[in-house]
């Protein structure tokens, strides 16, 4: 493991190292081995967390890899800017958010994060500095986007960040019993709402649940802000606490009190769009067999592609702790290997129950094969060359940019090259 | 002594140097600012709006903490490039600081560094640079910012020292003896800038994951730089303690360590 403090020391750890043997590394949030390098070496990007420029007319900001979301944000909020694109949790980095190409509630209107990637410069083994833009080798930059860590090393990124009225969402929440009334409920938001997004009841069998919200940032700053800071889970739990009838039981609570609570309300950004950052180490709830993640995206047209889906998950009585169902908008990908494309996407949990797991998610697969659909890599840790390869059939296009001293087990384990 | 007030001179001595109660830092000269001991304590020091010199040998990591840390908050942010190792440079420095960052309240000498123990015991040139960055040179630029502060009859210097310079262990004993040597020199310039009005921290921290640590065992384990840093910015606000301990546990293990008598502890695998 590397951790360089400072640019200047990447291009020497570049230069020494062993033709793939090497990968950037950020927070760590990917949730299977995308970010792991098993038997090779990670550059631990964490200290590289410099915000080098800001640029208050236009709201581009320069910042190393390391630098985490969280901390854009606590920089830049109260000055009244806010990210333009952020996934459920903000502690990733820049350079993870790029690699992973990451989306967040607003992809039907902002498309994702590499979107708003102006340039970076990035450290190549075999190039040595390499700035990258529409401008500039386009090529590199569109494959830097989504391209999981294996172009090189991220010197920094401009990012343009969008001007916000404060810390306040103004939010809707809306119960929904069908497929179609949550597709229905989510065409009429599009347009309005510039964030949307669906929690699902996965257990209540034939009876689907769920809750639809929506939002836009508020524009007055009436109240004071607090950001707190939540309680820490100390200790892996047992991997019995979950299990179908604490999560049915915690759905049916959720379910309820949404119903139950005022629709429209204003709420803080924080749990908004970071429910579990305010628990922290919350993955250790799934005790020490751990969990796997599933995220899918299905095209539209095939509604009963994505019926099936749930339908398996629900007969498998393995059923998902947190489902979270979201409409991709049709912006053409930013990146070469970008997952998000029009169509359904839809993450599932599942505590690790052994090889009835793994069976379950492999039967998941042949849906999504059937549907056309595709996996997204930052949240796999067992999807099949195959599964990858109609995933990403361009896959193939990504190999003469990547580096040839990185790679990652996730690369190795799909593509079978080095 | 119920009453805690702030250390002021003796009437005797002219005007008493007194700050106004809770003694702030406001402008501060950090020596090695590219040191990773003081990354997490600049960023603190900018969230307060404070005004910075950072002097450190790269003019390029210099730039990009400047930047990083003007965003941040800091008022002002100065640097100046040069090898602190090197005591002929320290004179323009100060005169540096004197002309551009004039009325600084508070010098903070973050530098150090440390070879392996094996390497300084084979070879007298890495043994002798090691005394010459972490003591010589150290003691010849606090003295220099000591004797301008002692001038004014005003101001805070602090220093980070090491845990490691409480006791000698056959580990770490020259990193330990020059930041030791450091320790020492710091309580005798207490009591020299004492009559002054000019506090003295001595700060110690335990080891803290930073990239001086990274190679040893155990590193995971180390204390966070934010704790650390978050310690190190309270002593600095309020010029006390004389001598601050990061993490406050290593009080209580080096005054238990300090306790072992010599004929024991000469047998021990520390």
């Amino acid at each position: 493991m590397y951790k360089p403090a400072w640019n200047d020391q990447v291009p020497e750890i570049l230069k020494a190292a062993a033709p793939a043997s090497l990968l950037p590394f950020g927070l760590g949030r990917s949730y299977g081995d995308s970010c792991l390098n098993a038997g090779r070496d990670l550059i631990d990007c964490h200290r590289l967390n410099r915000i080098l420029g800001f640029d208050e007319s236009t709201g581009v900001v320069r910042c190393e890899s390391g630098v985490s979301l969280s901390d854009i944000l606590r920089v830049f909020l109260p000055k009244g800017w806010f990210l333009p694109v952020t996934p459920g949790t903000s502690f990733v980095t820049v350079g993870g958010a790029i690699a992973n190409d990451v989306h967040g509630k607003n992809h039907h209107c902002a498309g994702t994060f590499g979107a708003h990637v102006h340039q970076i410069a990035l450290h190549r083994s075999d190039k040595g500095l390499v700035f990258c833009s529409s401008r500039e080798n386009p090529e590199m930059l569109r494959a830097t986007i989504g391209g999981l860590g294996l172009t090189g090393v991220i010197a920094w990124a401009d990012i343009q960040l969008k001007r916000v009225g404060g810390p306040w969402i103004d939010s809707e929440s809306i119960p929904f019993h069908c497929l179609k009334t949550f597709l229905d409920l989510s065409h009429e938001s599009n347009d309005r709402f510039e964030y949307t997004v669906a929690w699902l009841d996965c257990f209540a069998g034939r009876n689907l649940r769920g809750i639809f919200f929506r939002g836009n940032h508020a524009a007055n700053n009436r109240k004071d802000f607090h950001p707190k800071s939540g309680p820490k889970l100390p200790f892996e739990l047992p991997s019995w606490i979950l299990n179908r009838f604490s999560v049915r039981t915690f759905n049916a609570a959720y379910y309820a009190v949404h119903v139950a609570k005022k629709r429209r309300a204003i709420v803080a950004y924080d749990p908004f769009f970071y429910p579990l950052d305010s628990i922290r180490q919350w993955n250790l709830l799934y005790g020490r067999p751990g969990f796997l993640q599933y995220q899918c995206v299905i095209p539209e047209k095939n509604l009963e592609a994505f019926e099936e889906l749930l339908d398996r998950v629900g007969r498998s009585g393995l059923g998902s702790f947190f489902v979270v169902l979201k409409q991709f908008g049709s912006a053409p990908p930013a990146g070469m290997l970008s997952f998000p494309r029009p169509g359904l996407t839809i993450t599932l949990d599942f505590a690790i129950r052994g090889e009835r797991t793994f069976e379950l998610l492999r039967s998941l697969d042949e849906v999504v094969e059937k549907s056309r659909g595709a996996l997204y890599p930052a949240k796999d840790a067992r999807m099949s060359p195959a599964v990858f390869e109609i995933s990403f059939p361009n896959w193939r296009d990504f190999v003469p940019y990547k580096d040839p001293k990185m790679s990652s087990s996730f690369w190795r384990r799909v593509t079978g090259l080095p | 002594m119920t009453n805690n007030t702030p250390v002021q001179a003796p009437a005797s001595a002219g005007t008493p140097a007194s700050e106004s109660k809770p003694a702030r830092v406001k402008k501060i000269v950090i020596l090695g600012a590219t040191s990773g001991i003081v990354l997490e304590v600049q960023r603190q020091l900018a969230r307060r709006r404070c005004e910075l010199l950072l002097v450190a040998r790269s003019p390029q990591r210099l730039a990009a903490l400047q930047a990083d840390l003007l965003i941040r908050g800091a008022s002002q942010v100065l640097t100046y490039s040069t090898d602190l190792s090197s005591i002929p440079q320290h004179n323009g420095l100060l005169e540096f600081a004197c002309r551009k960052f004039p009325d600084f309240d508070t010098v903070l000498l973050a530098y150090g560094s440390m070879h392996g123990q094996k390497d300084s015991e084979s070879s007298i040139d890495v043994l002798l640079e090691e005394l010459q960055v972490d003591f010589v040179s150290a003691v010849a630029i606090l003295t220099l910012f000591a004797a301008e502060l002692e001038r004014r009859r005003t101001g805070c210097i602090a220093a980070i020292t090491s845990v490691a310079g409480d006791r000698g262990r056959r580990s770490n004993y020259v990193y330990g003896s020059a930041k030791g040597g450091l320790s020492l020199f710091l309580q005798g310039l207490r009591s020299r800038l004492h009559p002054a009005g000019v506090s003295v921290i001595t700060i110690k921290p335990g080891p803290v994951q930073t990239p001086m640590t990274d190679g040893l065992p155990n590193a995971a384990q180390f204390a966070n730089p934010q704790q650390v840093a978050h310690d190190i910015v309270g002593s600095l606000e309020r010029r006390s303690p004389d001598v601050l301990y990061t993490p406050r546990i290593w009080r209580y293990i080096m005054t238990a360590v300090k306790l072992v008598p010599e004929s024991i502890f000469k047998r021990l695998p520390l």
